[in-house]
């Protein structure tokens, strides 16, 4: 489905990935686990191309989308919720899902497919007419979860979905990532949250230093000695 | 209440309905492009000639000319972006004044030369409303009402069409708009078309009270841009009402004093306040 090859990018003359692969199957949700600044918001941005990549190369369903720019990337069906979430504060809850079907094809099915994210998080449904600012950290999560998925995506890629969130909330976007599993989507998530991303997702690159160290499915990946001795203390 | 001094507010109040229309252009292109155009109200000037060439010297009906004139305006918006503020974009904000206050003197000398430093009017001769013994100029009440449905049609675009949401997106979050399928360039050049086009439309509104000369554009916009600022630079909303201050202090300081002193009224206004609220009247 989706598929990097050697994919080298930075920030200037600072240089942030090196030679990353990584596939991801139709279907699947593959976690990104690693370090604080390993690079993964980098690889982030590089799929949905708000950084361009130095070398390498990008597919999805086998066409090269490497160095398309972003409002490019996300027509050919990949969706990128980013870190922090990034909702337009002012805009309602209902605006911001709005923006999230700004492209063409998305447009033409608008009411079809605000159904479906309100039926996924009927939340959203009670704060439609609220400033999304003005929500609390788990509700805005499923709002941006949300504004990625109005675009009807095939690839979801979520950065760091837990961040400055409670424990419990923690939990209720890890059942989210569940949910949209249920719905056929094929998920791409970065988490520091080790333990738990481990619960929902099929397999798992560790990036560090811009590099992947390690790859597995999530059950060797929990077995494993160097992670857990260095990312679950065990 | 002294039936004069109420002739002056609705005077001031009909005044600031061309200002909050100039005052919405300029803080869309801020908020959204984040670059101030020095020039904007050299914009209108441009509009005001168009009128004049079109209605006075090729009698174009009115109405004709003013559509020929927006649409015209709207263009020179985008092609200002386009030459001028694209290149500078990623520049520091005092180069991005020093190229819009650029293009000001060039509109300005540029006028000069090709049609000299003559007023000239259009001689559209609308009636003046008596009622109650109050003089109500006619021009002023139509540009009034025209710019309230201007204003208003552009709340309903911002507000209702995909392209409008990601306009007031775009100024919340520039970076982020791309991940939703939204192309910067392309909506900073319908924000410069939009922006050209309200000044297009002010340009209608003001041939009907004032002379058009190469300097017209100086003598409303440093006001416009102490309404923007005082509203809070790149606020719609509080730049809209903002207009009606600034006007407001204008008519009723001139109807006690002068018109000359009456501006320095609204600018000592204005500064007094930027002590005390420096981020603009209306920002929380």
């Amino acid at each position: 489905m989706l598929s990097l090859a050697s994919v080298s990018a930075g920030y200037g003359s600072f240089q942030a990935l090196f030679g990353v692969s990584l596939d991801v199957a139709r279907g699947e949700a593959v976690g990104v686990i690693g370090p604080n600044g390993a690079g993964k918001t980098t690889l982030m941005r590089v799929i949905s191309g708000m950084l361009p990549m130095n070398e390498g190369s990008m597919t999805i369903e086998g066409q090269a989308i490497g160095g398309l720019p972003a409002h490019h990337i996300i027509e050919r069906g990949i969706a990128h919720v980013p870190e922090n979430r990034r909702l337009f504060p002012r805009l309602t809850v209902e605006e911001n899902l709005r923006v999230g079907a700004y492209i063409p094809t998305a447009r033409a099915r608008f009411a079809e497919q605000l159904d479906w994210v309100y039926s996924l998080f009927p939340r959203l449904k009670d704060r439609r007419a609220q400033a999304a600012g003005t929500m609390s950290g788990g509700e805005q999560q499923m709002c941006a979860i949300g504004r990625a998925l109005m675009s009807k995506p095939k690839v979801l890629l979520m950065d760091e979905p837990s961040a400055g969130l409670a424990p419990l909330v923690v939990q209720q976007v890890f059942d989210l990532v569940g949910k949209i599993r249920a719905e056929g989507l094929t998920v791409l998530i970065v988490e520091q949250n080790v333990q738990q991303v481990l619960e929902v997702v099929d397999r798992a690159y560790l990036l560090e230093v811009g590099a992947i160290k390690l790859t597995g499915t999530a059950a060797e990946l929990k077995d494993n000695s160097f992670i857990r001795e260095s990312y679950l203390g065990l | 209440m002294d039936i004069y001094l109420l002739e002056a507010i609705i005077n001031g109040i009909l005044l600031g309905g061309v200002l909050a229309l100039l005052a919405l252009g300029l803080n869309l292109i801020f908020g959204v492009v984040d670059v101030v155009w020095i020039s904007y109200a050299d914009i209108v000037m441009c509009g005001m000639y168009g009128i004049y060439f079109l209605y006075a010297q090729y009698n174009l009906p009115l109405p004709l000319a003013c559509l020929i004139a927006i649409l015209g305006s709207a263009c020179l918006g985008v092609l200002v972006h386009k030459l001028i503020i694209s290149p500078v974009l990623d520049s520091p904000p005092l180069n991005q004044l020093l190229a819009t206050g650029g293009l000001l003197f060039f509109l300005q000398s540029f006028a000069t030369l090709l049609f000299g430093t003559d007023f000239r009017n259009i001689g559209v001769r609308l009636p003046v409303l008596e009622f109650a013994t109050m003089y109500v100029s006619f021009a002023r009440l139509i540009a009034f009402g025209v710019a309230l449905v201007g204003a208003f049609a552009l709340y309903f675009f911002l507000k209702k069409t995909y392209t409008g949401t990601a306009i007031r997106a775009i100024a919340q979050d520039r970076e982020i708009v791309g991940l939703m399928g939204i192309d910067q360039r392309r909506v900073y050049l319908v924000v410069s078309a939009i922006g050209g086009a309200l000044a297009g439309l002010a340009a209608c509104l003001l041939a009907l009270q004032y002379d058009v000369h190469p300097f017209i554009g100086n003598t409303f916009g440093p006001v416009i841009f102490m309404i923007c600022v005082l509203g809070g630079l790149g606020n719609m909303l509080g730049g809209f009402f903002a207009s009606f201050i600034i006007s407001l202090i204008i008519a009723i300081g001139g109807y006690y004093s002068s018109t000359e002193l009456s501006y320095v009224f609204a600018f000592s206004f204005f500064i007094v306040l930027m002590f005390i609220r420096p981020r603009g009247l209306f920002t929380p």
